[in-house]
Order: structure tokens, then C-alpha cells, then sequence
């Protein structure tokens, strides 16, 4: 069977979602040995002119430039995979939408702030389609093995739309809340095992909200503990900022 | 060859961490132009901490880098504890030491074999290395993922830890986990000795220039990494909350990352830098690894950053199972593990103020300075990358070794240049947060 051609780029990102791959070992080259890898320009020389069977996105766009640039991958490729929150949510780089584009560029670069190409950033199914989705800060390895299996094969992967605390409670923790803290499991897509709160920490909402968040249930939880709603909306805005601008949801 | 004319653009330079270019313009013999710019697309970090909770710090910061987020977590927490005078405890500083042990080998473990090693083997990337070369690319992954084990054993995972937060760490290896640990480091050895003796056998390129070398320096034993003053190898030495007095801080036209300079037009940090400086405090096996490579202070070749690296990661191996065993013998105290979220519950005493954190990150001292009101809001915040100081230095270096190597085709000339801007390890990401060379010959 010919391998299917497979490139990553990256856009406004920490790119640790690529060294998410680096991480999985020898377990790579088997990876490897299933696909074509054309592109990648973090650890490759070699650059590809044709067409892709599977491109990897990674990053927020924040650039007209990247706005042209993603586009065009768009047209070179049979399939399109958002790979990380950055690239399915926006992340951590949506916060700059809820500042003024003229004010933030000048607290960080003063007086040369004009020089500085930026627009509100978006998710990259807010400028192209999208076929796949790999939500997560960084990306799960288990979830980036099971979507890279179902783009190969052809079939649709689906995201889970049940809140991480369903995972959580599974995994018997304590929940955060009863510990004296404000989480986002509640209303944050499950399909990380709830790795976080696992690790004793809470969840930041790094893979975008439930589509049916049961509001009425949150704001109970939030009102037992005296927790300000302004508080969890700015915990929200840390990766959802731009669910705003998506339409349909 | 004192009538040639040659173009260079190289854009997005491959095998570095995020988007740079390079650009060189060479008329009539004589060097013109010679820019490395970083057109990383800019992402604001330090704007965005402002009006949020000094908790939230960490937790943000640690997502401006993939490869160094345990390093900018530890600078973030740094600056965060000196802001609201919070002392950690010994465990906790012990437990920091070793995350940031792995942090580094892990990284330069990147670095040597699958974006440098590459330059001196004369292939374009890893992936042709799978088939000349499997055993070292196995070698390659398997210690890297090491490094990710113990990492997701300690913090919960690498790329951006979960558990290593303001205060300490919401949970602490117990017992079993300290065995496996200490299993895997023990087991990472005759990985490392193999390591020495490939990169001991490839010649890396001679370049001389001699420049600032910039460091945490301190006066206890061992080799500086978490906590310091900054020294220079001019004589400068400060305290970490003085920083922009070291960096002093430039914007220039092509790059979206800022410069540094101190006593120079330029200063140099990292391995190199630290090795220049604190060499003399190696001992037992990264002293002979330094033997091995040759290197001896004061290095003035920046090419032999990955050798200086390769030193240190030996230092940091075994530095960590030193840190895994004595905390073996003592016992960790598991009572210590807190849930701090958004400090909703006051456990930790919070004031206005305003604090830094210095950090010897796998390529160079990274600074993070936060001011905070009484409740623990973020008022302004400053992020200082390794990458943005080395810049201007790589310039530097450019400009003396291109009219050294004229004589040579263009093809060689990009390559040397590609990789003398690798020799830094530039994380791009981290700068702009960078790379471009494009070679048009008249």
C-alpha cells in the first residue's frame, strides 16, 4: 500500500504539541512506518511541493499572512487535522481578543507596536474546514494515535461531548470543588481522562466547552461554594475566548 | 574572491523551535547585510497576564514554549513567590531541582541528536537517520522519553506540567515512585555513554569569537541551574531583581523578538555561557564527559554549544539520581501536597508587590518579572527569553564568519550559517517569540 503523504505545519503555538509526537519513543518509528512524513519543518530540512493526503495543523491564526498561508494548505490537502487547543479552540491565544489590538501590542513592543502584523486571533475552522479535531493542551497522546487512525482509515472520529467530571468520577478522585476549589470539568469536553485533576490539579477547560453545558447544574455548584461568576469567567476565557465568534454553538 | 557577489535568504529555517530567517547580502566581496529575523507571529504573553490572578501565572506562562515549559513554569513560580514573599520548603526546592534537571537533558537531548546531529552526520533530518542509522535514532527516542516518563511521574507530564504550581507541588512522589525513577535514571547511563562516545567522534566546525559570557553564578557548591545571581565573564554580577540591567532590552526592525546587550555589543547564554562560567564546578562524570569532548573554558567557538550541552546533560543525570536517592533515604513528606487553584480558599498569604525569577533554562538564563496588587492581581509582567539574548550575538558571529568562509560555495556558506544559528538551539517560540535564507547569486 502506497503511504499516504502526511505534513505538519505550525502557527501562533508553543509547538509543543509536535514534541507530544517526539514523546512517544520508539513508538514513533512505527508511526512513521505507516505514513510518509513530507513536511515538518521542526525537525526536517526537506521541503514538498505537491499535494497532502493528511496536513497537521498546529497554532492559532493570528496573521493576515497565516490567514493566506492556511488557506492554501487548505487547497493542497485532502484532509485537514486541527492538532492542539490552539488549532481547535484558539487557547491561551484567544486572551488577546479581549484586550484591544492597538493597546496590547504596545504594553508589549511600545513605540515600533505598528510594525507588529496581528489580527483577533481564531481557532482555524473559524477561516477553513476542518475534517479532524485534536483538542488538548498539549494534545493526548491515546486521542492522537485514535484520530490519526480514523483520518487513515477514512472514517469519522468522535469527540466526546460528556464533561470531564464524567471521566473524573471514574477515576475516583476527589472533586475540587470539596476541596476547596473552582474547576471547569463540569462544562469542559471530556477525552483527556481527566488528566489534570488526576495529577491533583484542576481543569482549565483546555478542550472547549460541552456543546449543552448544564448551566442551571454549574451555577448550583458555583452557589454552594460562594464562587463569584465573574471569577470562572475569566477561568473560561483562558482557552475559550473564541468560542464567541463560532456561530453554531 | 574578493568579486562576489551572493544573495542569502533562507526562509524558515528548518530543525530550530519556531519561525526565523536569514538573511545575507554580500557585494563586490564585501558583507553588506546580515540579519537573522525572527518573524515568529508575536503572541503577547505579557500583555495577557495583565488583570489576572498571580495563579494563573504559571499555569499561562508555561504555554509560551512546548520544549522549555517546566523551565518557564519554574521562572514563573520564581517571580510569583518572591512577589508575595512566600518561602518554599526545602522538599519543594529539592523536587524543582529535579524537574529542571530533566527539563534540560531532555531538551539537549533534542537538540544533539535530532536537530544538530543531523549537520554532522551530513543528512537533512532525523528521518533518513532511521534507516542509516536506526540503533542512534532508537537511542535518540528512547532517552527522550525517559526523560517524559519521569516527568509524567513527577509533574504529570512535560509539556506543560501539571502539578508543580505557586506553593509547591500538588501531589509528591512516594516510595514506589522514587524506585521507578530511580530505575529509569540508572537504566539512562550506558544510553548517555554511548551519546559521548558518537558526539565525541563527529567534528564540529572551527570558528573562534570570543564574546560576554552570561550565567547564574553563586558561591555554594554544585553547578548553578535554579537559583543564583547573574554573573558575566566582564565582571558583572547582580541580583536577579536587577535583570534589566543585564538585558537591556532592544527592539529592532526586522524581529519580532527583542535584543539583549550588556558591557558588549552583544552577549552570548547558555551551555556555553554557563560552562565558560561555572565549568569549575563540574565534577565525577560530567568533568570527564568535558575531558572526552576536549572542551576546556573558556570556549570561544559557539558551534561547540552542543558539546557544552552534551556535558551538561551528562551533569544533570546524574545529578538527579544523586537528588532520587537522597530523597530515597530521607522519605518524601507527602503532607506537603497542596490545592492552591485560584487561591480561592486563602491558603497562601498574599501582598502587593513585585518579585523576579532567574532561571538556567536549556538554552540560557530566562527571566520572569510580575508586580501584583494586594489581592494577588497581575499589574505588569515581563518575560526576558534566552533566545532574544542570544540573538544579537548570533549576528555577531555571523558577520565575523562569513567573510572567513567566502571562498566557498553558496550552498556551503547557508549551511554553515543554518547551522551556527542551530549551535544555539534557538527556541523561536519562546523569542517571539523566529527563521529565512535565501541565496540569489548574481
Amino acid at each position: 500500500m502506497k503511504r499516504p503523504k502526511v505534513a505538519f505545519f505550525d502557527f501562533a503555538c508553543c509547538e509543543g504539541c509536535q514534541l507530544q509526537i517526539a514523546n512517544m519513543g520508539e513508538k514513533l518509528l512505527d508511526i512513521l512506518d505507516s505514513i510518509e512524513v513530507v513536511e515538518f519543518r521542526e525537525i526536517m530540512s526537506e521541503k514538498w511541493d505537491q499535494s497532502y493526503d493528511i496536513a497537521i495543523i498546529e497554532g492559532s491564526i493570528t496573521t493576515n499572512h497565516a490567514v493566506e498561508l492556511i488557506k492554501e494548505i487548505r487547497r493542497r490537502s485532502k484532509v485537514i487535522i486541527a492538532y492542539g487547543s490552539c488549532a481547535t479552540i484558539a487557547g491561551v491565544n484567544g486572551m488577546k481578543n479581549s484586550y484591544k489590538l492597538d493597546e496590547i501590542r504596545k504594553y508589549v513592543y511600545g513605540d515600533k507596536a505598528s510594525e507588529f502584523d496581528t489580527i483577533p486571533t481564531m481557532p482555524v475552522h473559524q477561516v477553513i474546514h476542518v475534517d479532524y479535531f485534536i483538542h488538548n493542551c498539549p494534545v493526548y497522546p491515546p486521542e492522537v494515535i485514535e484520530v490519526l487512525k480514523a483520518a487513515l482509515a477514512g472514517l469519522p472520529y468522535h469527540v466526546s461531548d460528556k464533561a470531564v467530571c464524567v471521566e473524573c468520577k471514574l477515576n475516583e478522585n476527589i472533586c475540587m470543588y470539596d476541596r476547596g476549589t473552582t474547576c471547569l470539568g463540569p462544562i469542559t469536553r471530556s477525552g483527556c481522562n481527566s488528566w489534570c485533576i488526576n495529577n491533583g490539579n484542576i481543569c482549565y477547560g483546555c478542550r472547549g466547552m460541552v456543546s449543552n453545558p448544564n448551566k442551571n447544574g454549574f451555577r448550583e455548584v458555583l452557589d454552594g461554594y460562594d464562587i463569584s461568576l465573574d471569577l470562572i469567567i475569566k477561568k473560561m476565557d483562558m482557552y475559550n475566548k473564541c468560542r464567541e465568534n463560532d456561530r453554531n454553538e | 574572491m574578493s568579486e562576489k557577489n551572493i544573495k542569502i535568504k533562507v526562509e524558515y529555517l528548518t530543525r530550530v523551535e519556531g519561525h526565523g530567517n536569514i538573511v545575507v547580502d554580500i557585494a563586490d566581496g564585501r558583507l553588506e547585510k546580515c540579519e537573522l529575523n525572527i518573524v515568529e507571529a508575536p503572541r503577547f504573553f505579557e500583555g495577557m497576564l495583565i488583570g489576572r490572578s498571580i495563579f494563573e501565572a504559571q499555569h499561562i506562562t508555561s504555554r509560551i514554549c512546548g520544549i522549555c515549559a517546566c523551565g518557564h513554569t519554574l521562572a514563573s513560580i520564581q517571580a510569583a513567590e518572591d512577589a508575595i514573599g512566600f518561602n518554599p520548603s526545602s522538599q519543594t526546592m529539592i523536587l524543582r531541582q529535579l524537574l529542571l534537571d530533566m527539563e534540560i537533558l531532555d531538551s539537549h537531548i533534542l537538540h544533539i541528536y535530532l536537530l544538530a546531529a543531523p549537520d554532522l552526520l551530513g543528512v537533512k533530518s532525523f528521518i533518513p537517520l532511521i534507516d542509516s542509522h536506526n540503533s542512534v535514532v532508537r537511542r535518540a527516542l528512547r532517552m527522550k522519553k525517559t526523560c517524559n516518563d519521569i516527568c509524567e511521574i513527577l509533574v504529570g507530564r512535560h509539556v506543560h506540567p501539571i502539578s508543580c504550581i505557586v506553593g509547591g507541588f500538588t501531589k509528591i512522589p512516594g516510595e514506589k515512585e522514587l524506585d521507578l525513577m530511580l530505575s529509569l535514571l540508572t537504566g539512562m547511563r550506558p544510553d548517555m555513554e554511548a551519546t559521548l562516545e558518537l558526539i565525541s567522534s563527529l567534528p564540529f566546525p572551527s570558528f573562534e569569537r570570543e564574546t560576554e559570557y552570561v550565567a547564574l553564578v553563586n558561591d555554594g557548591p554544585g553547578y548553578p541551574l535554579l537559583e543564583g545571581d547573574i554573573g558575566s565573564s566582564d565582571g558583572v554580577r547582580m541580583d536577579k531583581i536587577d535583570y534589566k540591567k543585564i538585558t537591556n532590552e532592544y527592539i529592532v526592525d526586522h524581529s519580532t523578538a527583542k535584543r539583549a546587550r550588556l558591557s558588549r555589543d552583544s552577549y552570548l547564554v547558555g551551555a556555553l555561557a554557563r560552562y565558560n562560567l561555572n565549568g569549575s564546578k563540574l565534577s565525577g562524570k560530567s568533568l570527564e564527559a568535558a575531558r572526552t569532548l576536549g572542551l576546556k573554558a573558556k570556549i570561544t567557538n559557539p558551534y561547540l554549544n552542543t558539546a557544552a550541552q552534551l556535558v551538561e546533560c551528562v551533569e544533570c543525570l546524574e545529578d538527579s539520581i544523586k537528588i532520587v536517592e537522597s530523597l530515597k533515604n530521607t522519605g518524601t513528606d507527602r503532607s506537603q501536597e497542596l490545592v492552591v487553584g485560584l487561591n480561592e480558599s486563602g491558603i497562601i498569604h498574599v501582598r502587593a508587590g513585585k518579585g523576579a525569577g532567574a532561571v538556567e533554562v536549556p538554552r540560557g538564563t530566562l527571566f520572569h518579572y510580575y508586580e501584583i496588587d494586594e489581592k494577588g492581581i497581575i499589574i505588569n509582567a515581563d518575560c526576558v527569553i534566552p533566545t532574544s539574548q542570544n540573538t544579537g550575538n548570533i549576528e555577531s558571529d555571523m558577520r565575523k564568519l562569513v567573510p572567513e568562509i567566502l571562498d566557498r560555495s553558496r550552498e556551503e556558506i547557508t549551511l554553515a550559517l543554518e547551522m551556527l544559528v542551530r549551535a544555539y538551539d534557538p527556541c523561536i517560540s519562546c523569542s517571539a517569540h523566529f527563521l529565512e535564507v535565501r541565496f540569489v547569486s548574481k
